[in-house]
Parts: structure tokens; C-alpha cells; sequence
């Protein structure tokens, strides 16, 4: 099963790597890592998506616990999250098909971030699934290149007010 | 980079002339702060990144015991804090020192011992150029540390030193490691303001949860056939009394680790000595048919458990662990407590109570008698075993015993009979050949008036033998009890049983050991002659320098019981071998 993990760790160089190493020795499956700045500046916040049954998520929540620069890990499975992944997309695109996979990028609410003779650069952001579907309507046009985030997640509202 | 290190100098020296502060350079803030926590001695290697760190070290009160090798100082640090319950100090220079440190901390790592290694590094502008001596010290290491950081601001040694000694010590304590640039060291920085640490993410739960406590003595009154399986986490904690207490008080015989061995007083009845690979075959009897495992400081090795599906089937397990991470690991744990070994053994004891559990203990006692380690008395050769006996015979269980890693380590873990913690120090979670001789060394180092004996194998001594250097230039009069059967015996054993008896690369020429002991300053003993043993261990012990006594034992003994890898630990090997001897 798929779990978010949000890790909150000081902001201090060779946590990643650590993290990251812990992940490597003990032979746990990473599935995206993501590690941005949170309103602390003391603080950065990595969300890790990992796959796993019960008894390996426990040893993934405690083995980052027992890291010392991490300070608090929390795992979302179970709970309402806004979990979002970003995307930019390159499509092959030549211009007497622009109509079309405009509205198709309009349907998907994604935004044309650039423009050329044969390709456009979509910005898209939403829950994997929505980026995947995305990636799967373009492909008979023909993607370029992808880059993509991971996921970034938060528990919704009430739960952080309770 | 210069420029501001430089400018930071200039207003420390602001500082010192309005008199409010002391203005030291990084390397005397580091020797400073050794001494405020404690440190009264330490090992250490010099090199050219951490010059100035020993011209500080030159004429501090801390007793400096150089090794022949980095490997070395760090075993000798790891052991004198076995030995002693304190954190062990070693330091070293950049790049091929602090590789040659890896071994050790992993050593230590493993073996959750209190350790701070600092090492020199190349200066801050250089770092990342492939300077000379460079080497990724924290990237290296890290795997193998608690924690480990470099330190870029002078104004962070203090802080950063004594957070390291914190980390070491507490929770399940392990090796930190703190990197030095040299341009670091020579900082001048002004001290006497707030070093604090700061370590938001390091928390430790010492009290156990108080409930559990409960569910766990209900569930020890409660059972008909308990056992108590003690590791190294009740030596650390210094709970050995608390243990006492709570299986004298509950009635609970007590099977131990390798690493737990001397926690639990061996000559008393309640003892079921080690259990394991090559543990006890009544220890591992009693553990596969006890209804309650109460786990203390134990984390469920795989040359503990065997076949971890098979491991105490009818069991529900009590778990006591400091180390969250280390509870429902490797096998699912009914009644999980948090906390440290003492204050939890402490409470427990109040809420037990005695039961006779006479049918238990008839067992277990008949177990004892059928499965005792034995060897063959009668033999014409030199019996491994029966040079252990001698000793312990002759030291009345008393030594420090330190071992290399092979049969001569199951050896002296089956036939010595421990009574005390921190009696004996072996590398068992890395299993690192070669720790026996340091070891002695940081042992005696921590212990002057104790006896300290490295029952080795010839193999292992010949990985750190260079070390005898280092005891007899302070004058530590270790015993080293080479266990020479020209094998690297365990490997041996192994392809005796496995591989058809085809010792591929498993012997090599040996050197002459007692030569080579006279050579470096030490006395140097070889005995070949079964009858020449107690002689010459009573020789031996007489010695006021350091001693290497070669027995030349029987070649091809093997270590039984032994559970072959992937079995239950009841399928054990070897017991009809242990019945004949009776
Ligand atoms: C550094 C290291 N290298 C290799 C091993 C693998 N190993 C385990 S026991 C052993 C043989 C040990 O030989 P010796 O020290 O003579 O002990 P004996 O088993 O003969 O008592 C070896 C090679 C190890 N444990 N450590
Ligand atoms: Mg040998």
C-alpha cells in the first residue's frame, strides 16, 4: 500500500542524504521524495511516498524518528489529505492539432506555459492520478519530456485546527 | 570563506579587551570541552589536519594513548567504554585516518556503544576539490554513526562537542562523529556565551509507559513458563541489579546474549548462560517451549532467533527496549515497553510476584544436566575449551574478558562463567576480527587493577596484533591467550559441515607468536603440551607486562551445540556429541 509520509527536518546540510541512506540500507521502496522550505525557517519538510505493508511502514516511521535531525514524522494513510503532484509536459503538437489538445489541457485545468513551432509546455498540478490520466491522453500525440514533482501533501483543515 | 573566519577572530578579540569573554581558538574550545565532559582519557592518531588540536592536547591533563592504527584506537576507545560505562573518545586525521576509523565505529554502531570520534578535515574552501587527504567524512561514515556532522563555525565547537556526548550516551547509546576543518580549529572565537544544543528531533523516553508496565507483570504472574532474555541493552543501562531483582523476585530464569553476558551473575541457578547459534541447547530449549519472553535489551538477532517464524512459537513477548525502532522489528511483540531498562525493571519489580513454577524449573534443570557444554576431558591435545575453563578457573571468574570473533569468541562465551557487567567485551552485532587485542588494551586502559584477559583466535590477533606495540609502551599487563588452531577455525567449521571438508583459503601460515610478543617488548609464552597449561597460565597472570601466550590447541574442534542457519534453534547440531561426553 501507498503511504505519504511528512517528515519535518532541520535545515541542515546531509539530512537529505541521510534520509535518503536510510532508505537505501534497509531496502525500503521510495516512491517520490519531495524536500522544500516550510514557514520555519529552521525547518525543511520532506514527503515521502513509499510502498509497503503495515510492518515496513512501522519500521519506516521509526527508523526516520530515529534519525537525529528529524523532528517529527507523520503518516497520513487513513486521514483526509490534499496530497498534489506538479507537472510540466512537453507535447509534440503541430498547429492544425492545437484546437484539440488545447481543451484538452483546458478539461484537465493545466496551463500552456510555452509554445513553439512543434511542441507546447503544459504547467498541470493535482492528485497523481489526475497527472497520470493527463500523461496517458497525450501520449498519441506524442510527449516529449516530463518533469515531475512528487507528491506534496497536507491533512486537510480540521484536522490541523483539532 | 578566510576573510570572514578572519573577521570573526577580529571581534572576538573585540570582546576579550571589554573583558567579558575568553578568546580560544577551535582546537583549545574542542580539548575544553573534552574536559568539562569528563573526558579523562582518550585515544588518538595524529595527522596534518589536526595539528593544532594536539599541540592543544600537548599539555592538557588528559591521559593520550596513541594506537599503532586507527582501527585500533578506535576499538581500544569502544571498549574503554564498555569497560567503564563512560563515552569512549577517539580522534583522528583526515582522509586515510578517518577511513581507517570506519571499521571501529561500525564496530560500535552495531554494538550500541557510547563513542565520540573527532576528526580532522581539510580547510572549509578547500573541502570538495579532491584536496589532499580529503575524504567525505561524514558521507562516509554516516551509515555507521548515530549521528555525524562537520562543524563550519568555530562558533558552533562547543555547542556541536557537547551535543555529541549527549547523543552517545543517551537513548541507545552509539558512535558520533564530529568533522573539524582545520580553519576551524584555528579560529579564535570568544566563549563563555550560551552553548546550548539545539537538537529539536532528538528526544528520549526514559520512563516506560506505565500501563504496559502493568500488563506486563500481570502477564509475568500470570505465566507457568517464562523466560527472560537479557542482551546488552541491560548492561549499558547499568540494570543488572533491577534484573537480579526481578528474577529472583518473580522466580524467572534468565537466558542472556552474547553482548548480555555478565548481567545476569552465571553461577546462580536461575542462569540458563547463553542462547543462540551456539548457545545453550537448554537456554534455546527453554526459550522455544516458554508460554512469555520477556525481552530486555535484546533485539531479536538473527543469530538469536534462527528461523525467526519457528522462534518461541508459544510465546507472547514482552518487549523492553529503549529503541522504539528496535520493537516488532524482526518478530511481532504483544506487550511493547519504551523506555530505559533500569527505571522499567525497576517498576516491574514492585508489581511481580513469586511463583514456584516448580515443574518449569525441574525441566529446565533436566535440560541443564543432558545439554551442559562440554568438551572432551581426555584428550591428549590441548582442548580449547579447557584452556578457557583454566582460566576462568584461575582468575575465579573475575577477568575482563575480551575475544577476537570466530569459535575462540563462542568458546570463551560458553566456558567462561561470567558474575559482573562489563566483564566481557566481544564484537557481536559486526562480529569485527581483530577486536580482541584493543580491546584488552582500552579495557585495561579504563580498568587498571582488573585482570583482563583477549582470549583470541590466530587469525583475529593477526588483523591488530600490531597493538601489542601500544600495551607495552604504557604498560598494560594484558594477557592475550591465543586459541592457535592454524585455522581460521569458525570458516572452517563451516566448510567441515557444508562444504565437503574443502578448507578453501581457511588456513594460512602463522608467524611465531611468542617471538613476535618478545619482539615488541612483551612476554611471550607457547604452550603445546596439554599439562603445561595451568603452569602457564599461572605464569601468565604473574606477569606485570603484557603477555601473549600461545596455546597450540587441537586443529580441528568444532563449537557445538550449533543451530545450522535457516533452522528453529531447537534443530540444533551436535547434542548427541555433548551426551556422549557425559
Ligand atoms: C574482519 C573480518 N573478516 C572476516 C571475518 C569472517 N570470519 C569470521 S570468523 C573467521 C575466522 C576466525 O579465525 P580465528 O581468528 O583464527 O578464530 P577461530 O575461529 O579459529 O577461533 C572469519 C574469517 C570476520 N568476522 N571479520
Ligand atoms: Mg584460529
Amino acid at each position: 500500500m501507498k503511504h505519504i509520509i511528512s517528515a519535518l527536518v532541520e535545515n541542515k546540510p546531509g539530512v537529505l542524504a541521510h534520509v535518503a541512506g536510510m532508505f537505501a540500507a534497509r531496502a525500503f521502496n521510495i516512491d517520490s521524495l519531495v524536500v522544500g522550505r516550510t514557514e520555519d525557517p529552521q525547518l525543511s519538510r520532506m514527503t515521502i511516498v513509499v510502498i509497503g505493508d503495515d510492518r515496513v511502514l512501522e519500521q519506516v516511521r521509526k527508523q526516520l524518528a530515529k534519525i537525529v535531525p528529524v523532528v517529527k514524522v507523520q503518516d497520513f494513510v487513513g486521514q483526509p489529505v490534499v496530497a498534489r503532484d506538479l507537472m510540466l509536459i512537453a507535447i509534440s503538437v503541430p498547429p492544425e492539432k492545437r484546437p484539440e489538445i488545447l481543451s484538452l489541457i483546458e478539461m484537465f485545468r493545466g496551463k500552456v506555459v510555452d509554445i513553439s513551432q512543434k511542441f507546447v509546455m503544459v504547467e498541470i498540478s493535482g492528485p497523481e492520478a489526475k497527472i497520470e490520466a493527463f500523461i496517458n491522453v497525450c501520449k498519441p500525440y506524442g510527449i516529449k519530456s516530463v518533469a515531475r514533482t512528487g507528491t506534496i501533501a497536507m491533512p486537510r483543515h480540521a484536522k490541523i485546527e483539532a | 570563506m578566510k576573510s570572514k573566519s578572519r573577521t570573526s577572530a577580529g571581534s572576538a578579540d573585540q570582546i576579550t579587551r571589554r573583558g567579558e569573554q575568553a578568546v580560544k581558538t577551535g582546537a583549545q574550545i574542542v580539548v575544553d570541552t573534552l574536559i568539562e565532559q569528563g573526558v579523562e582519557t582518550m585515544f588518538g592518531y595524529t595527522g596534518g589536519v589536526v595539528l593544532p588540536l594536539f599541540d592543544r592536547l600537548y599539555d592538557a591533563p588528559i591521559n593520550f594513548i596513541v594506537p599503532r592504527h586507527e582501527q585500533g584506537g578506535c576499538h581500544m576507545a569502544d571498549a574503554y567504554a564498555r569497560a567503564s560505562g563512560k563515552v569512549g573518545v577517539m580522534l583522528a586525521t583526515s582522509g586515510p585516518g578517518a577511513c581507517n576509523l570506519v571499521t571501529g565505529l561500525a564496530t560500535a554502531m552495531m554494538d550500541s556503544v557510547p563513542l565520540v570520534a573527532l576528526t580532522g578535515q581539510v580547510r572549509t574552501e578547500l573541502i570538495g576539490n579532491d584536496a589532499f587527504q580529503e575524504a567525505d567524512t561524514t558521507g562516509i561514515t554516516r551509515p555507521v554513526t548515530k549521528y555525524n556532522c562537520i562543524v563550519k563555525d568555530v562558533k558552533d565547537v562547543a555547542r556541536i562537542i557537547r551535543e555529541a556526548f549527549y547523543i552517545a550516551s543517551t537513548g541507545r547509546p552509539g558512535p558520533v562523529l564530529v568533522d573539524l576543518p582545520v580553519d576551524v580549529q584555528v579560529t579564535k572565537c570568544s566563549t563563555g556565551g550560551p552553548a546550548e544544543m539545539k537538537l529539536p528531533g532528538y528526544r528520549v523516553r526514559t520512563k516506560g509507559h506505565a500501563r504496559q508496565i502493568s500488563t506486563a507483570a500481570e502477564a509475568i504472574n500470570k505465566s507457568k513458563q517464562p523466560v527472560l532474555y537479557v542482551g546488552g541493552g541491560v548492561v549499558s543501562a547499568n540494570a543488572s541489579q533491577e534484573l537480579r531483582a526481578l528474577a529472583e523476585k518473580a522466580h524467572l530464569p534468565v537466558t542472556m546474549t552474547l553482548l548480555g553476558l555478565g548481567s545476569y551473575d552465571q553461577r546462580r541457578p536461575e542462569s540458563l548462560d547463553m542462547l543462540g547459534m551456539h548457545g545453550a541447547a537448554y537456554a534455546n530449549y527453554a526459550v522455544q517451549e516458554c508460554d512469555l519472553l520477556i525481552a530486555v535489551g535484546a533485539r531479536f538477532d538473527d543469530r538469536v532467533t534462527g528461523k525467526v517464524e519457528t522462534f518461541a512459537p508459544n510465546a507472547k513477548i514482552i518487549h523492553i527496549d529503549i529503541d522504539p525502532a528496535s520493537i516488532s522489528k524482526n518478530v511481532s511483540v504483544d506487550i511493547p515497553v519504551v523506555g530505559d531498562a533500569k527505571v522499567i525493571l525497576g517498576e516491574l519489580v514492585k508489581e511481580v510476584e513469586y511463583r514456584e513454577r516448580k515443574r518449569w524449573f525441574n525441566k529446565i534443570a533436566e535440560w541443564k544436566k543432558k545439554f551442559a557444554f562440554r568438551y572432551d576431558q581426555d584428550s591428549s591435545t590441548i582442548k580449547p575449551q579447557f584452556v578457557v575453563e583454566e582460566l576462568c578457573r584461575q582468575t575465579k571468574s573475575g577477568a575482563i574478558v575480551t575475544t577476537g570473533v570466530g569459535q575462540n569468541q563462542m568458546w570463551a562465551a560458553q566456558f567462561y562463567k561470567f558474575i559482573r557487567p562489563r566483564q566481557f567485551i566481544s564484537s557481536g552485532g559486526l562480529g569485527t576480527m581483530g577486536y580482541g587485542l584493543p580491546a584488552a588494551i582500552g579495557a585495561q586502559v579504563a580498568m587498571p587493577d582488573v585482570t583482563v584477559i583477549d582470549i583470541d583466535g590466530d587469525h583475529s590477533f593477526n588483523m591488530t596484533m600490531t597493538e601489542l606495540a601500544t600495551a607495552v609502551e604504557h604498560n598494560l599487563p594484558i594477557n592475550v591467550c591465543i586459541l592457535n588452531n592454524g585455522y581460521m577455525g569458525m570458516v572452517r567449521q563451516w566448510q567441515e559441515l557444508f562444504y565437503n571438508k574443502r578448507y578453501s583459503k581457511s588456513y594460512l601460515s602463522n608467524p611465531d607468536y611468542a617471538v613476535i610478543a618478545r619482539a615488541l617488548g612483551a612476554v611471550g609464552i607457547t604452550v603445546d603440551k596439554k599439562e603445561e597449561v595451568p603452569k602457564a597460565v599461572k605464569q601468565m597472570l604473574a606477569e606485570k607486562k603484557p603477555c601473549v601466550v600461545d596455546f597450540r590447541v587441537e586443529r580441528e574442534e568444532n563449537v557445538w551445540p550449533m543451530v545450522p542457519a535457516g533452522k528453529s534453534i531447537d534443530e540444533m547440531s551436535g547434542l548427541d556429541i555433548l551426551e556422549r561426553l557425559i
